[in-house]
C-alpha cells in the first residue's frame, strides 16, 4: 500500500515552500516581523502537513527515501519542535537587525534537512540531508550581534564548522568502506550483505567511522569539543535550536545505522558502551564547575547523549525505542531550560547561573518551567526524564551490561549536584542585582505551559509515545 | 483480592492519594492567604477523618493486601497502578494522614511568606507519603519515593533557617544518591521476574549472590532514609534548618519510609541476604542507639537534640526488624508509630519555643515552665514518652524490641541498655532546664502560654501517647497477621 507522492512528501514540500516564501521575504529590507510571522505560519502548516501525512507509506526516489511510520512520527516531532523554536526565538534580540529574516530562513532550511534525514535509507541521500540540516546551523552561529571585544560567536562558528566538516569526512570515509564491502549504498540491502562479514575488522571500522558524523551531532565524547564554545558563542536562541532538534535527528538516524550491526556484535556494543560511559563522566564532571548556564547545559548535554547511547549499546529494539523516547524527552527538557535562558537574558547576553537568583520573584512561570526542566533532566519522577532513564536502564541490563547501568546511575547522582545549584539560585535564592520582574509575551506563556504539560504528561503516561515509537521500528529485526 | 465489600466499592487509597493533589491544584487558584490556610486545614482534616475508614474496614485476621486497586498504567513496560495495604502499612498510612493537619496547624503563624506555595508543598508531600506506603507496584513506589524529595527539599530550602540551602541540598543529594541504587535493583528484579508487582517479587528462589546485590542496593537507599549510622549526617542539618512542619514530616513520616522499605522489600524479597546481613545491620543499629543518645546528650540546640534522639530511636526500629522474631518486628512497627507521634510532638513543641524566643538554644529557654505551665505539661508528657516511660506509647514499642533483642542475643540487647539510660538522661536534662531551669534563668515573664490552636495541635498526639501506652492491643492486633506472614517469608532460605 503506497500513498500518492504528494501526500507522502507533503511535510517536506510545505517546508521547502515555506523556505522559498521566507527567501522572498529576505529580499526586502528589515522585514523581521513579517519573516517571523511567515515562519510561524510555516511551522503551523508543517505541523498540519505532518498530521495529514502521518499514515503515509511510500518509497520515493528509487528507494532512497522511505516514508514509514517511523519517519512520519519523527517528522511530526520536528514540525512541533520547529514551532517551539520559532516561539522561543521571539524577537531575536541578539541577531543583527538586518539579517533577522535570514535567520528564520536558515532555521526553516535546517528543519527541512532534519525532516528529510529521518526518511533517508540510502547513504548518499542521508549525507545530503545531514548537510542540509547542518549548513544552515553553521551560518546561524556567527549571526549573533557583535559586542565590544567579544568575538566568541566567531570562535564558536569556526569550531562548529571545522569539527562538523571533519566528522562528516570521517563519516564519508567509513561509508566508503561499507560501500566497498557490499557494493550498495542502500541501507536495506547493505544490512543483508553486511551480515556475513559483520565481524570483520573492515566492517567494524567502516561502521565505527560512519557513526562519527552522528556522534558529532549528538556531541558524544570525543566529538564534543565544539559543544561548550558553540553554546556560549551562539545567541541563546541558536543554542536552543542546536541543543535540541539535531540531537533527536542524530538519534533517529543512528537507529537506522546501528541496526546494521547484528545484535550479537560485541565489538560495536563495547565501543558504544565505552563512548557512552566516557560521555557521561566527562559531561557531568565538567558541568560541575560551570558558571555559565549555557555552558553547563552544553556539558550536561554531552552526558545526556551518553545516556541516550545506552539504548544503542543494547542493540535491541527495546533499546532503540528507549533511546528515541529519551531523545524526544530531552528535546522537551532542554527547550524548557532554553526558554528560561532566552527570557532571563538581558539584551541577549549570556546567562550566568548566578543571574537566575530570585527568578521565582521575577517570573514565577519561568521559575516553574526551569524547575520542571531541570528536575526532568535530573531524572526524577514523575517527569519524562525518569521514564526515559528507566527504559534505557531496562534495555541495557536486559542485555547484560550491568556495569554500564551502574556507571549511568552514578552519573545521575553526580548530575543532581549541579542541577540543584540551578534550582537553588532560581527558587531558593533572593533576588540579585536585577530584581525587576520579567514580562512574558503570550506566545512565551503558551510555550512554557505546553512544555511543562508535555514533560509531566510524557512522564506520567509514556505509553502512547513509547508504544508508537516501538511499533514504528518495523525495520529493526 | 478485588475491592473489598467493606469500603462500598470506593477506591479509598486512590482518594487519599489523589485527593491532596487535587486540593493542591485548588489551593493554587486561591488568592487569599487566609483562605488557603483554612482550605488546606479543612481538606487535610477531612482526609484524616476519611482515612479512618481504612481502620474500620481493615480485616486484621489476614495478611493479604486489602483495599487493593489494580489498573494498567504503562502496559508496554508492564507497569501497573497498583495500591493496597496490609498490617505493615496501615498504621503508617493513618499516621501520615493524621500528622498532615497537625503540620498545618503548627505552621499557622510561623509561615508568613509564600503561604500558598507552602501549603501546596505540604499537600503534595501527603500524596507522595500515602503513595509510598500503599504502592504495590515497584515503579509506582519509586515514583512516590522520589516525588517526595522535591517538595521536602523546597520546604527546607525556601522556608527553613539560616543555613537552609546547604541543608536542603545535602538532604537532596544524600537521598537521591541512595535511591538511584534502588532504581538499579528495581530494573534488575524486573528483568529477573518479568514483573514490577511487589507481591510477585516476593518468595522467589533468587540465587544467593543476586540476593546479596539486591539487598545491598535496597539497604543503601533505605539506610540513608532511616537514617542508620553512619549515613545519618544529613539528618541533623535537615532537621535544624527545616521549618516546624518540615521537621515534623521528616521525623514522623519520612524516616519511616526507610524502615518500611526494609519490611516491605528486604525481608520478603531477599530473605537469604537478610540473614547474611542481619548481624551487621543489628550492630549498626546498636551503634546508632548509643551514638544518637550520646550525641543528643551533648546538644544545646533543642532541635538538634531531638534530631539526634531520632537517630537513636530509629536504631531501635531497625534493631527490631533485624532480630527477625515476632516480638522484635511488632515492636519495630510500634516504635515507628510511636516515634512518629512523640518526635513529631517534640518538634512541634520546639517550634513553639522558637516562635516565641526566635532561638532554639536550651539556655535561652530555661525556666519557661513558670510562665507557660500548659506548655510545660505537654512537653513533660512528650519527654517522658520519648524516654519510654511506662504508661506511654514508646514504652510498649521499646519493651517489645528489647524482648525480641534478648531472645535473639543477650549480648546485643545488653549493649543497647546504656542507650535507654542515656535517652532518659538527655530528655530529663532538657525537661528540667526548660520547665524549671536554674537560678540564673533569663527573664521569661513576657511569654504567653499556649493558645487554643497550639493546644489543639498537641492534644491529638497526647491522646495517642496514652492510648498506645495504656491499651496497645488494637494496634498490635492489626499488624499481627502481617508480621507472622512476613516472618514466614523471611525464613524461606534457598
Amino acid at each position: 500500500m503506497t500513498s500518492p507522492f504528494l501526500l507522502a512528501f507533503l511535510p517536506e514540500l510545505v517546508l521547502l515552500a515555506g523556505a522559498l516564501v521566507l527567501f522572498t521575504v529576505c529580499l526586502g529590507e528589515s522585514r523581521a516581523r513579517l519573516a517571523r510571522n511567515a515562519a510561524v505560519g510555516v511551522a503551523a502548516a508543517a505541523v498540519l502537513a505532518c498530521i495529514v501525512s502521518l499514515g503515509a507509506r511510500a518509497e520515493l526516489f528509487s528507494g532512497a527515501y522511505q516514508v514509514d511510520a517511523f519517519s512520519q512520527l519523527l517528522k511530526l516531532g520536528f514540525a512541533a519542535g520547529f514551532g517551539a523554536i520559532i516561539l522561543l526565538s521571539g524577537d531575536l534580540p541578539d541577531i543583527r537587525e538586518m539579517i533577522r529574516p535570514e535567520y528564520f530562513l536558515f532555521v526553516t532550511l535546517s528543519i527541512t534537512g532534519l525532516t528529510m534525514l529521518v526518511s533517508c535509507v540510502d547513504a548518499i541521500s542521508l549525507v545530503v540531508a545531514l548537510e542540509l540540516s547542518s549548513f544552515p546551523l553553521y551560518l546561524l552561529v556567527p549571526m549573533r550581534r557583535e559586542r565590544e571585544g567579544h568575538r566568541t560567536q566567531m570562535e564558536g562558528a569556526i569550531k562548529y564548522i571545522m569539527f562538523g566538516v571533519a566528522a562528516n569526512g570521517i563519516m564519508l570515509f567509513g561509508l566508503s568502506y561499507l560501500y566497498g564491502l557490499t557494493g550498495t549504498t542502500h541501507l536495506g540491502p547493505m544490512l543483508a550483505l553486511l551480515k556475513p562479514v559483520a565481524g570483520t575488522p573492515l566492517a567494524i571500522a567502516g561502521m565505527a567511522m560512519a557513526f562519527c558524523g552522528l556522534y558529532y551531532k549528538l556531541a558524544v565524547f570525543p566529538f564534543h569539543f565544539w559543544t561548550p564554545d558553540v553554546y556560549q558563542g551562539a545567541s541563546n536562541e541558536t543554542a536552543g535550536l542546536i541543543a535540541s532538534l539535531p540531537k533527536l535527528g542524530a538519534v533517529a538516524v543512528l537507529v537506522r545505522f546501528v541496526s546494521l550491526a547484528t545484535p550479537d556484535n560485541t565489538t560495536i556494543a563495547a565501543m558504544l558502551a565505552l563512548l557512552a560511559g566516557a560521555s557521561m563522566f566527562y559531561g557531568n564532571l565538567v558541568a560541575l564547575v560551570q558558571k555559565d548556564l549555557k555552558r553547563m547545559l552544553g556539558f550536561s548535554g554531552i552526558a545526556h547523549s551518553g545516556y541516550a547511547m545506552m539504548g544503542f549499546v543494547a542493540l535491541s529494539r527495546a533499546g532503540y525505542a528507549a533511546a528515541l523516547y529519551y531523545a524526544v524527552g530531552y528535546v522537551l527538557m532542554i527547550l524548557a531550560c532554553f526558554v528560561v535562558v532566552c527570557r532571563v537574558s538581558k539584551d541577549g547576553e549570556n546567562v550566568k547561573i548566578a543571574d537566575l537568583a530570585g527568578l521565582h520573584k521575577r517570573s514565577p512561570l519561568l521559575a516553574l518551567t526551569l524547575f520542571t526542566g531541570i528536575f526532568a533532566l535530573a531524572g526524577l519522577p514523575p517527569f519524562v526524564g525518569f521514564m526515559g532513564k528507566l527504559g534505557l536502564l531496562t534495555a541495557v541490563i536486559a542485555r547484560g551490561h550491568l556495569t554500564l547501568a551502574i556507571v549511568a546511575v552514578i552519573n545521575s547522582a553526580i548530575a543532581v549536584y549541579y542541577y540543584l545549584q540551578v534550582v537553588r539560585q532560581a527558587v531558593f535564592g533572593e533576588a540579585g542585582a536585577d530584581p525587576t520582574p520579567i514580562r512574558l509575551s503570550v506566545p512565551t506563556r503558551i510555550l512554557c505551559a505546553a512544555l511543562i504539560a508535555c514533560i509531566v504528561a510524557f512522564g506520567c503516561f509514556p505509553e502512547a509515545v513509547v508504544g508508537a515509537i516501538a511499533r514504528s521500528l518495523t525495520f529493526v529485526s | 483480592m478485588s475491592l473489598s465489600e467493606a469500603n462500598g466499592g470506593l477506591p479509598l487509597l486512590s482518594i487519599l492519594i489523589l485527593g491532596p493533589l487535587a486540593a493542591a491544584a485548588v489551593a493554587a487558584l486561591i488568592r487569599s492567604e487566609r483562605l488557603v490556610r483554612w482550605w488546606t486545614l479543612a481538606f487535610t482534616t477531612a482526609s484524616a477523618v476519611f482515612s479512618l475508614k481504612l481502620w474500620s474496614g481493615f480485616n486484621p485476621d489476614t495478611a493479604a493486601y486489602q483495599f487493593v486497586e489494580r489498573r494498567a498504567w504503562i502496559p508496554s513496560l508492564r507497569i501497573e497502578y497498583c495500591l493496597g495495604i496490609d498490617g505493615l502499612s496501615l498504621l503508617l498510612v493513618l499516621l501520615t494522614t493524621l500528622i498532615a493537619p497537625l503540620c498545618i496547624l503548627a505552621s499557622w503563624s510561623a509561615i508568613k511568606t509564600r503561604v500558598r506555595e507552602f501549603m501546596i508543598c505540604l499537600l503534595i508531600m501527603e500524596t507522595a507519603m500515602v503513595g509510598v506506603f500503599s504502592a504495590l507496584d515497584f515503579v509506582l513506589f519509586f515514583t512516590f519515593w522520589e516525588a517526595m524529595l522535591i517538595p521536602m527539599a523546597l520546604l527546607i530550602g525556601v522556608w527553613g533557617g539560616p543555613r537552609r540551602i546547604y541543608a536542603s541540598v545535602k538532604f537532596f543529594i544524600y537521598t537521591m544518591a541512595g535511591s538511584i541504587f534502588l532504581l538499579v535493583a528495581l530494573v534488575a528484579l524486573r528483568l529477573k521476574t518479568g514483573t514490577f508487582y511487589i507481591p510477585d517479587l516476593m518468595g522467589r528462589p533468587y540465587d544467593p549472590a543476586f540476593q546479596c546485590w539486591i539487598f545491598a542496593a535496597f539497604a543503601l537507599s533505605f539506610a540513608i532514609k532511616v537514617p542508620m549510622f553512619p549515613l545519618h549526617t544529613w539528618l541533623p542539618a535537615a532537621h535544624v534548618e527545616a521549618p516546624t512542619a518540615g521537621s515534623v514530616l521528616l521525623a514522623s513520616v519520612l524516616l519511616k519510609m526507610g524502615t518500611y522499605g526494609f519490611l516491605r522489600f528486604c525481608l520478603p524479597i531477599t530473605p537469604y541476604a537478610t540473614h547474611v546481613f542481619a548481624p551487621a545491620m543489628l550492630w549498626l543499629s546498636v551503634v546508632a542507639i548509643l551514638y544518637g543518645g550520646f550525641a543528643a546528650l551533648a546538644q544545646s540546640d533543642l532541635k538538634k537534640l531531638v534530631a539526634y534522639s531520632s537517630v537513636g530511636h530509629m536504631g531501635f526500629a531497625t534493631l527490631g526488624i533485624f532480630v527477625l522474631n515476632p516480638k522484635g518486628l511488632e515492636g519495630a512497627i510500634l516504635v515507628m508509630l510511636n516515634h512518629g507521634v512523640t518526635t513529631g510532638a517534640l518538634f512541634i513543641a520546639v517550634g513553639m519555643i522558637y516562635e516565641r524566643l526566635h532561638t532554639r538554644e536550651l539556655g535561652a529557654a530555661a525556666g519557661l515552665g513558670k510562665y507557660m505551665p500548659i506548655y510545660a505539661f505537654f512537653l513533660g508528657v512528650f519527654c517522658l514518652s520519648s524516654m519510654a516511660f511506662p504508661g506511654t506509647n514508646s514504652f510498649i514499642g521499646e519493651f517489645l524490641v528489647l524482648c525480641g533483642g534478648f531472645a535473639h542475643s543477650k549480648l546485643l540487647a545488653a549493649c543497647t541498655i546504656p542507650g535507654v539510660v542515656v535517652c532518659a538522661a538527655y530528655m530529663l536534662r532538657m525537661l528540667q532546664r526548660v520547665a524549671w531551669g536554674g537560678t540564673k534563668n533569663p527573664d521569661q515573664s513576657g511569654l504567653v502560654d499556649l493558645n487554643l490552636r497550639e493546644i489543639l495541635t498537641l492534644t491529638p498526639l497526647l491522646v495517642f501517647v496514652f492510648w498506645i501506652g495504656l491499651h496497645p492491643a488494637p494496634f498490635v492486633r492489626v499488624m499481627h497477621a502481617s508480621v507472622g506472614h512476613l516472618l514466614e517469608q523471611a525464613s524461606r532460605l534457598p
